[in-house]
């Protein structure tokens, strides 16, 4: 007797508590379908496309790693790879050395310091469309800065970076860097603030002097907020496309190309489908190389503490 | 009582009557990037002459990237089975399209109004796909125009050049009296445009045809090719510092404003005069490009038709193919987009001066077989090959490469890209 009426509440209780562990699978289930198709799956479609000899649309003819050798042999690529390096290390590193710089400054109790933050954190807003027509404005020789020096009296001033083919990959970095270090600034500040203030007082009474605080202290505890920094920059480099659209449109000639310019060049207006898909195999293992390492020792060093 | 009744009658008639004509009639879905002020309204006298014959007309314009935009969505909705019915497509990209077996066949219309005999040889190989039409011509555009500022050339004492020996006396005198010889967008098809001009001019349109049409590599890495990039460098030497990624109606206005003395570029630049309010012959001078006055190198857009299954559909496709290559729509078309129409024999009457220049050269180089199609606008050669010949014409033009490394890494890129 007192089994049977038990059962039904057991029975109900059960169920609840199937729907209660089966609800957030089904809630998220959409999302990691598509996350699976749209994302990894098409990789891999990419991946079995730089395999075949596909021009204009996809075409199952296999030629093993033909596109591959064409890819490799290809002088344009090696720039764009280059190229790839210069702006990837040169964009983090500024980034992240003028976004700590400003966060420690802003970090100095001063007055109006909402304000400046805002002004600061402001070009994040923008597209990088907008970035990249700015500054191909800024620094057109004839109508930007240079002109503008000019007219102020120094006639020999030259700033032709733009229109430069050895120099051209730079305005790409500077255009980067206005538009991110700020961004990089509330990442830190956001750090900073999170410190706690019980530390820095224990060195003061140590008798640390405080650019030292910051040395030994303050900067190494903020190790989770780096690792953010480089994760977040580093897909913004690699991905970078519209910026040098706009500012550069890779060149002069194909001096500021980047890998993925590149791809889409080859893969969507030259009708080579399979060598833009391979340019976008070989980016991916670059990331792939980059990322994996990095993410590995950092979660691993999480783990341990 | 009895006015609401006819009306009544009316709408009852007229709904009937919609009925009706939508079972005969069809509808074209059009996939093109005609989206500007003049080509927009070009676009539209189309739509006009197939509403009155009771088609409807889908407009899918994708604007932006000379036409890349448009050529992903149709990718796209190709591989996806579910095609336009009609789409800008043009040059050998035809015959690509031509090889994914999606196209119709328009030789029942090319028959009732005898294409062959309308069109030049050249040209309706360019719309045939293994013998048979699968597209519509719409327009010839001639490449090989330079564009004269006859004020510059008169205030520095300079005489405007048929040959490059000439242009370059010219445009030393220009240069002396304090302007920029050469207006100049440096973005690779605009260099790409004067290279091909100077190839016809400086190798002749046998070598023209060899290097740039079948891409052979002999006489991509020849002596002649030598020489054709040793005048290009020649030409480059009287640019601007400035010129790297200017657009070309930038460098038109260089022209306009009095800044620069010339331009190389198609006869398109003729619009930016115009709505300048500059008049032909006392404000500008259109010449062929120095030595290329024999010859006359052609971007025809054109309407690739895809295989269709709905009959109404098809019907309004074949009525949308005659009807762009009647006269009436060739010469309103044209007028409106400053080209000329592709049909021979049309009246001149209603064109401009440039335009009448365009339309002899047409006929009798399409006679004596120097109408040849531009490399530089996607007429000549396949996309790949085209971007491999880009890549080296840019890359010289932003380097100090001699004209020797030029030819040989052009011979050697091109074979890579094949």
């Amino acid at each position: 007797m007192t089994s049977l009426t038990h059962t039904p509440t057991a029975r109900k209780k059960s169920l609840f508590d199937h729907l209660e562990t089966f609800l957030p699978k089904l809630v998220l289930a959409p999302t990691f379908i598509a996350g699976i198709i749209f994302v990894y799956g098409f990789i891999l479609w990419t991946a079995l496309l730089s395999f075949t000899k596909s021009r204009l649309l996809p075409k199952y003819e296999f030629v093993g790693l033909y596109q591959y050798v064409k890819l490799f042999t290809n002088d344009r690529w090696w720039v764009a790879s280059k190229n790839l390096l210069i702006f990837g290390f040169l964009f983090v590193a500024i980034c992240i050395v003028l976004g700590l710089l400003l966060a420690i400054l802003l970090d100095q109790r001063i007055r109006i310091e909402g304000a400046i933050r805002t002004i600061y954190l402001y070009p994040m807003a923008l597209s990088f469309i907008v970035t990249g027509t700015a500054w191909k404005w800024i620094l057109n020789p004839s109508l930007g800065l240079e002109r503008l020096v000019r007219q102020l009296g120094f006639e020999n001033f030259s700033f032709d970076w733009l229109v430069n083919a050895d120099m051209s990959i730079y305005t790409v970095v500077i255009a980067g860097v206005w538009q991110s270090s700020g961004f990089v600034m509330a990442l830190f500040l956001a750090g900073l603030r999170g410190i706690d203030d019980a530390i820095i007082k224990a060195a003061q009474v140590d008798g640390a002097s405080l650019p030292r605080i910051y040395w030994r202290i303050i900067i190494p505890s903020m190790r989770p907020v780096f690792f953010s920094a480089v994760i977040i920059l580093s897909h913004i480099a690699i991905k970078s496309f519209d910026l040098v659209m706009v500012l550069t449109r890779g060149g002069p000639g194909y001096s500021s190309d980047l890998p993925a310019t590149f791809m889409y060049a080859f893969a969507f207006t030259r009708s080579r489908l399979a060598f833009g898909a391979a340019s976008a195999m070989v980016m991916f293992g670059a990331v792939m190389a980059i990322i994996i390492p990095y993410l590995y020792s950092e979660l691993r060093v999480k783990r341990n503490e | 009582m009895n006015a609401k009744l006819i009306r009544y009658v009316l709408c009852i008639g007229l709904a009937v009557g919609m009925l009706v004509s939508g079972a005969f009639a069809g509808e074209v879905e059009v996939l093109h990037w005609w989206t500007s002020g003049g080509e927009a309204k070009s676009v539209a006298v189309l739509k006009d002459l197939l509403e009155k014959e009771g088609h409807a007309w889908k407009d899918m314009a994708v604007a932006g990237g000379a036409g890349a935009n448009a050529m992903t969505v149709l990718k796209s909705r190709a591989v996806s089975g579910n095609p336009p019915t009609a789409a800008q497509v043009k040059g050998p990209q035809i015959q690509q399209w031509g090889d994914e077996g999606v196209l119709t066949n328009l030789d029942d219309v090319a028959m009732a109004a005898n294409w062959d005999k309308l069109l030049p040889k050249v040209v309706a190989d360019v719309m045939k796909y293994k013998g048979h039409y699968v597209a519509v011509p719409v327009n010839v555009h001639k490449i090989n125009w330079m564009w004269v500022n006859p004020e510059v050339f008169k205030k520095s004492g300079a005489k405007i050049p048929t040959t490059w020996v000439e242009f370059e006396a010219a445009a030393k005198k220009i240069k002396a009296a304090g302007y920029i010889p050469v207006g100049w967008g440096g973005q690779n098809w605009q260099e790409a445009t004067v290279w091909e001009s100077i190839v016809l001019g400086v190798g002749g349109a046998d070598f023209y045809k060899k290097a740039l049409i079948e891409a052979d590599p002999n006489s991509l890495g020849s002596a002649t090719m030598v020489k054709c990039f040793d005048t290009l460098r020649m030409v480059l030497k009287y640019i601007d510092k400035d010129a790297p990624g200017r657009d070309w109606n930038l460098a038109t206005s260089m022209v306009i404003q009095g800044k620069a003395g010339m331009q190389f570029m198609g006869d398109w630049a003729k619009g930016e005069f115009k709505a300048a309010e500059k008049k032909f012959g006392t404000d500008y001078i259109a010449m062929p490009v120095p030595e290329t006055s024999n010859g006359y190198l052609f971007n025809v857009d054109s309407f690739i038709m895809f295989n269709v299954k709905d009959e109404g559909a098809k019907k309004a496709q074949k009525a949308m193919a005659r009807l762009i290559m009647e006269p009436k729509f060739q010469e309103v078309f044209n007028i409106n987009k400053g080209s000329i129409p592709c049909r021979l024999g049309m009246s001149r009457n209603p064109f401009d001066f440039p335009a009448i220049y365009s339309f002899d050269t047409f006929e009798a180089t399409a006679a004596s077989g120097a109408l040849l199609p531009s490399m530089a606008h996607e007429m000549a050669v396949f996309p790949a090959i085209r971007g491999a010949m880009f890549d080296v014409v840019t890359s010289f033009c932003n380097s100090s490469m001699t004209s020797q490394k030029a030819a040989k890494n052009l011979a050697a890129e091109v074979k890579n890209a094949i």
